[in-house]
């Protein structure tokens, strides 16, 4: 599988990363290669099994009773946001 | 006492209850050791110098008030992914590097119950993704018995720091061979329980399906104290398992006669440094003499454990990583000129180059016409090799085979080449995919450097493992091994 430099961008886009154009085409090169490499699992028959999505076949989602357990803490929380104004975080304007 | 870093941690902890030395003479030895050694390491992000000194203080009241809890005053440090309440939590990474984390995750609540002196947060590839600590928003971690070569990762700061007795003990997580590798590359015990064991609450995640608190230490022993506080169920994460947790220590000494040993006949073909390989055969007779059984057995889909891993952990780590917005915390750009600015920028200056081409190969698998390709794709051979697993587990109790293809490499050698890299995990990373436990521990030197012998055990075996690789060092002298200028 070899990716195009607009499969990139279109994938970066995607992953809200900007990526520099000194670094589009070392992503052009990587990608294409773990994907080749990964191509390998084309070998394995797979026709009739089961997709697994985690390890522990017996393991359910739990559910609780909805009810509030944490105390209110959005001061502390907010201590780590780079930017916030009446307990609110802000970000650039984005409704004109 | 100026030979305390060269015991171990349950030595410390008997000499601790005899009052032979203090947790706060402890914990300035220890510091007095990375304020020496960590220049030239760089194992620690943070060293939390003064919150261990008043945390070994109320240790050595709480000592001669006869109430100590388990692991009082023993010194630990912690791998900077899990939360620290009050204490900068980077995860190796500029986006967090700003982060100071507003609770305990349970493993760091739970080792600070038992009474544990955390001396700091260790140097880790960037959230957790890589194998050689080289991923590092804060440089690469060198490896004590050589400063050319990689500690391994990704927790490689704890490794490190483990290795050159500046730590007696330290956290990791595993999610495709990150404990047990850099163990294996530092000379030193790595301990990856079963996935479900030991909570995610509060540990940065990165692969959910895969990743796993562990421990990092000198011996086995010591790695069963620290499971045996870190383990059980917790309610804040929805996937520990509510099962009990047994006297791992009680349990070491248990004989061997009539053990199962598989041998994985895919662990010893192409690709394995040959004197790794002898060494690993060495140890594999060692326990023959011990009275286990050898046998041999075939993985079939084993080889896909590699490309199965680098479709599903970029495909979770894709979705983990998008949390990282910029918005409510973490690194922010200059000047953003609108909300889709903000979070591009942020999230391509924020994040490595390693991290980034993760998230992209994720995005591209779970993407519109690709999934079934190859993420379903993946997740349908991750069955296969599970069961390959539970079949092997039929015939014998524990599989066992080296932990890494080669010992540690040179520093920049596989940098260009993620592929050559991702190779190097693949002895570790079909425990994960098949959410298994396993040890590495150290069985020899090939050319100076140390080299790991790895044991992996059928769901929730801990205690079979602690027992099994407890057996290993008793007999042996390797685990002592100290690398030069660190004695």
């Amino acid at each position: 599988m070899s990716l195009t430099r607009h499969d990139v961008e279109n994938i970066a886009h995607l992953a809200r990363l900007a990526i520099s154009e000194a670094q589009l085409p070392v992503y052009v090169d990587s990608l294409s290669k773990i994907l080749s490499f990964v191509e390998q699992l084309n070998a394995a028959d797979t026709a009739a099994v089961e997709p697994m999505a985690h390890p522990l076949a017996a393991q359910v989602q739990r559910m609780r009773p909805d009810e509030v357990l944490d105390a209110d803490q959005h001061e502390k929380y907010q201590r780590n946001a780079p930017s916030v104004a009446a307990g609110l975080y802000l970000v650039p304007k984005v409704i004109e | 006492m100026s030979d305390l870093h060269r015991l171990t941690l349950a030595e410390l902890n008997e000499g601790l209850r005899a009052r032979r030395f203090s947790s706060v003479e402890l914990a300035r030895h220890f510091l007095a050791r990375i304020e020496r050694f960590n220049p030239a390491l760089n194992a620690f992000i943070t060293v939390t110098r003064e919150q261990a000194l008043a945390a070994a203080q109320k240790a050595d009241e709480l000592i001669a008030s006869g109430e100590a809890p388990p692991l009082a005053g023993l010194p630990l440090v912690h791998k900077d992914i899990f939360c620290t309440d009050g204490v900068l939590t980077t995860c190796g990474s500029r986006m967090l590097s700003n982060f100071v984390a507003p609770y305990d995750a349970t493993v760091v609540e739970r080792l600070k119950q038992a009474g544990v002196v955390m001396l700091g947060k260790t140097n880790m590839d960037e959230f957790a993704m890589g194998s050689s600590n080289e991923n590092s928003w804060y440089g690469p971690v060198r490896n004590p018995w050589d400063p050319k070569k990689v500690p391994g990762g990704s927790s490689g700061g704890s490794a490190a720091a483990v290795a050159a007795r500046i730590a007696p003990a330290g956290t990791g997580t595993d999610t495709g061979g990150s404990i047990r590798q850099p163990a294996a590359l530092t000379g030193i015990t790595g301990f990856k329980p079963t996935y479900g064991r030991v909570s995610r609450y509060g540990m940065i995640a990165f692969a959910s399906s895969l990743d796993q608190a562990g421990v990092l230490t000198r011996t086995v022993r010591d790695a069963a104290m620290l499971l045996a506080q870190m383990a059980g169920f917790d309610p804040r994460d929805s996937t520990s398992v509510d099962t009990p947790v047994p006297d791992f220590v009680g349990g070491l000494e248990q004989p061997l006669v009539g053990l199962k040993v598989g041998l994985l006949k895919e662990f010893f073909e192409k690709g394995l440094d040959v004197e790794s390989g002898k060494l690993i055969r060495e140890a594999l007779r060692l326990y023959e003499k011990l009275g286990a059984k050898l046998i041999e057995v075939s993985l079939p889909n084993l080889p896909l454990s590699v490309p199965t891993y680098y479709v599903v952990a970029p495909a979770e780590c894709s979705s983990n990583l998008s949390r990282f917005d910029a918005t409510r915390f973490g690194y922010r750009c200059e000047n953003p000129v609108d909300l889709m600015d903000l979070y591009k920028r942020s999230r391509g200056e924020g994040f490595g180059d390693e991290v980034k081409r993760r998230i992209m190969t994720g995005t591209y698998v779970l993407s519109a016409g690709y999934y079934d390709a190859y993420y379903l794709k993946a997740q349908k051979v991750r069955r296969l090799i599970t069961d390959d697993f539970a079949r092997a587990f039929k015939e014998v109790d524990v599989l066992m085979g080296p932990t890494s293809p080669t010992p540690a490499f040179d520093i920049g050698a596989k940098v260009d080449d993620p592929v050559t890299m991702y190779l190097n995990d693949i002895y570790t990373i079909g425990a994960n995919l098949a959410g298994l436990p396993g040890v590495s521990m150290p069985c020899g030197q090939s050319g100076g450097l140390p080299v790991g012998l790895q044991v992996i055990g059928p769901h929730f075996s801990e205690g079979k493992l602690f027992n099994v690789a407890h057996a290993y060092q008793r007999e042996t002298e390797w685990h002592k091994q100290t690398p030069r200028g660190y004695e």
